[in-house]
């Protein structure tokens, strides 16, 4: 292609055409379980992984993780696992799905151990709990760890490389096609067997910290979606997208409080010194009450003018508040260098907490494609693992683990009966147009909207209509109506996309990718006319939950007829006994 | 967000095929200058500050800033990467030293 002021390789849009048994796409924490997996399966396999980062520090692990936030600790098992997911999840999950991850957990943890994870153990030689379901591990190495044992496996690894549509034949999921953020090239990649593991998406509400300071954020900034969209275009069921994640943290620097909250026993207090958790919230269960409710309370005492809110460690003895920050350095430094420089101790005062912008992510909340016990979706030969896989909340780290080996196993038993079907080339041409199209369109206008245009105006939108931290996550028929009007007009602006570099190309993309997400959530938020997770999901014209209606999920496919986006219902089904309401019942 | 770096110290890891830091980056946000030969951050906006850069760089030569909108100027964090395991000096505003040994392996 044409380059312009060398802002891009003379290879760009030259088309690499590779054939693998097993396409994975997304290199990071069900990706390269998933890439171990298969190779396990199914040795004779050829796995590719396809990755827009470098799988060494991609994803959600970059900067590393202090501990394992699902494991089943003695005297838990699957079922009691299913009972408080359940009820942190405000009694809707797929149980089914929740059930078959818990009974790998403790397996996928092991194998990690034995790759090199320290994990802490307690004087008797078991694993140091950390909370019901955590265990503390010196994880600041846990990317390059699991990366390393995917290399060694033998699987092919295509870092830098940003996928941008399946490939669909007959309704089949036939592979995907990308581009090189080096070298540029157009990737069209064969597989008998396409296992998604983008992870969720961040950035389509505005942040909470602007400007200098705006991808100081709870997810991955770089985690935006593609794979949810990439579902949503090519006509795949999806689910739960109105259940969005709202994380409560530690204000300004955005690092977590279940280390404060967990690790070192600090209540939350507003702004009079009052445990508001334990009274105004206590028919929800106090400080143990469901994650939604435990940011929601902190948003109602703002709200009501009893903030700020803080989260008080000032029990701690002078050690204690040094193995506290030991313990943020294994995956949030920054606030270790954020109290340092605005002279704060921990000890002495009181941290401020808030919640964040709202973001879409299938291991904490459930949103993502709707799969079955093998994690196949309704689309032929596409499996989901991880983040963007629907329908079981509270996966974390090693949830997206067990994720990533179920998926592997039932592709690679696909893999080895299927083959690779012919692909017709006028689809191939029209996305390799698709994709080079900012920079073709900066080619030759030199003029545009740029992606950081684009992504500051649905930003804006989201947050001022579908719920944002502008208006307390809280929404309504009305304005979620205005959403999507004008998500649909941001729709309308993708030709005038410009890149100048592939570097831009790739932030094109990701902002494209976020507004077909977004539209699905507006979509998804209009749909449920109930409150069932508070702060995640506020109707404020349908305050209350109603499980007479709407104890059910909401999903969504597009037409591939009309192409139109088609939102309904499927049952919740139970398979664990107990009080769905409490968390032991 | 950002990362600066130190140009004393950058020596753009010539004879990497791609330096660690620009290879690491999961936001792709680290590029070497071609006038000076030396790394820089594309955009200081789009840093997450993982700081996987600052703990890979072979010279030691980038530091993680946090931005003034969050934090006054003149602490730091600096991670010292060994075999199995880092050593983090932490200097706060009022010059006050603290540091943490923390395994890896």
């Amino acid at each position: 292609m044409e380059g312009s002021n060398g802002g891009w390789p003379a290879t760009t849009g030259q088309w690499e055409k590779l054939d693998t048994d097993i396409l994975i796409i997304g290199g990071g924490t069900a990706g390269c379980l998933a890439a171990v997996a298969a190779k396990e399966a199914a040795p004779e396999l050829k796995v590719t992984i396809m990755e827009k980062g470098h799988i060494d520090r991609s994803g959600c692990l970059a900067a590393g993780m202090n501990a394992i936030n699902v494991y089943m600790n003695p005297g838990e098992t699957p079922e009691s696992f299913v009972r408080y997911v359940r009820y942190d999840a405000c009694g809707l999950i797929r149980e089914d799905l929740v059930l078959s991850m818990a009974e790998k957990i403790n397996e996928v943890v092991r194998k990690v151990e034995q790759w090199g994870l320290p994990i802490t153990k307690d004087d008797n030689g078991q694993y140091a709990a950390r909370g019901r379901w955590n265990i503390k591990i010196n994880g600041e190495s846990l990317k390059p760890i699991i990366a390393q044992a995917a290399r060694d496996t033998g699987a092919c690894v295509l870092n830098r490389t940003v996928a941008t549509n399946y490939l669909v034949v007959d309704g089949q999921v036939a592979g995907a096609v990308g581009f090189g953020v080096r070298d540029g090239k157009y990737y069209v990649i064969k597989a008998k067997a396409t296992i998604i593991a983008t992870g969720g998406a961040a950035g389509l509400y505005k942040p909470n910290n602007d400007g200098g300071a705006h991808h100081k954020m709870w997810y991955s900034p770089f985690n935006t979606g593609a794979g949810y969209a990439m579902g949503i275009r090519a006509g795949a069921e999806m689910t739960s997208f109105e259940m969005r994640f709202i994380a409560l943290r530690t204000k300004d620097i955005i690092s977590p409080t279940g280390t404060l909250a967990l690790g070192f026993g600090a209540p939350q207090v507003n702004a009079k010194g009052e445990r508001f958790m334990a009274t105004r919230f206590a028919h929800w269960g106090g400080e143990g009450a469901p994650t939604p409710i435990r940011v929601w309370g902190p948003t109602v005492e703002n709200k009501e003018g009893r903030g700020p809110c803080y989260m008080d460690a000032t029990h701690l003895p002078p050690e204690k508040v040094s193995e506290l920050k030991a313990s943020y350095l294994d995956m949030y430094p920054d606030i270790v260098l954020y109290w340092a420089a605005n002279d704060l101790d921990p000890g002495r005062e009181p941290i401020e907490i808030q919640g964040t912008e709202p973001y879409i992510v299938g291991g904490h909340c459930q949103a993502g494609y709707w799969v079955t016990m093998d994690r196949s979706t309704n689309l032929g030969g596409l499996y989901a693992a991880g983040d963007v896989s629907g329908g079981a909340p509270y996966k974390f780290v090693s949830g997206c683990w067990a994720e990533g080996v179920i998926a592997a196993r039932a592709a690679a038993e696909r893999a080895r009966a299927a083959s690779h079907p012919e692909l017709p080339d006028p689809v191939l041409v029209a996305e390799n147009n698709r994709i080079f199209a900012p920079l073709r369109r900066f080619n030759r206008e030199g003029d545009g909207v740029s992606p950081q245009e684009m992504e500051e105006r649905l930003q804006k939108v989201m947050d001022q209509y579908a719920g944002g931290v502008s208006t307390y996550y809280e929404t309504n028929e009305e304005r979620l109506q205005v959403a999507l009007k004008q998500v649909r007009r941001l729709k309308n602006q993708v030709p005038y996309l410009v890149a100048v570099d592939l570097h831009e190309l790739m932030q094109a993309h990701e902002v494209i990718d976020r507004i077909d997400l977004a539209e699905a959530v507006v979509m998804h938020l209009i749909y449920r006319k109930e409150t069932r997770w508070p702060a995640y999901q506020s109707r404020l014209d349908y305050p209350e939950r109603n499980d007479f209606q709407w104890l059910k999920f909401v999903n969504s496919r597009r037409n591939p007829e009309t192409g139109e986006l088609e939102v309904f219902t499927r049952p919740y089904e139970r398979i664990v006994d107990g009080d769905r309401y409490l968390p032991r019942g | 967000m950002s990362v600066v770096c130190d140009h004393s110290k950058c020596t753009g890891c010539r004879k990497l095929d791609e330096p660690k830091c620009v290879q690491n980056c999961p936001g792709n946000l680290m590029a070497i200058d071609p006038v000076n030969g030396k790394a820089f951050i594309r955009d200081p906006r789009d840093c997450w500050d993982c700081m996987a850069c600052v703990k890979l760089c072979p010279c030691g030569a980038l530091r993680t800033k946090l931005p003034y909108v969050l934090a006054d100027y003149g602490a730091t964090l600096v991670p010292r990467v060994r075999e199995d395991r880092i050593i983090w000096t932490c200097t706060d505003v009022k010059g006050r030293v603290e540091e943490f040994v923390i395994r890896t392996k």
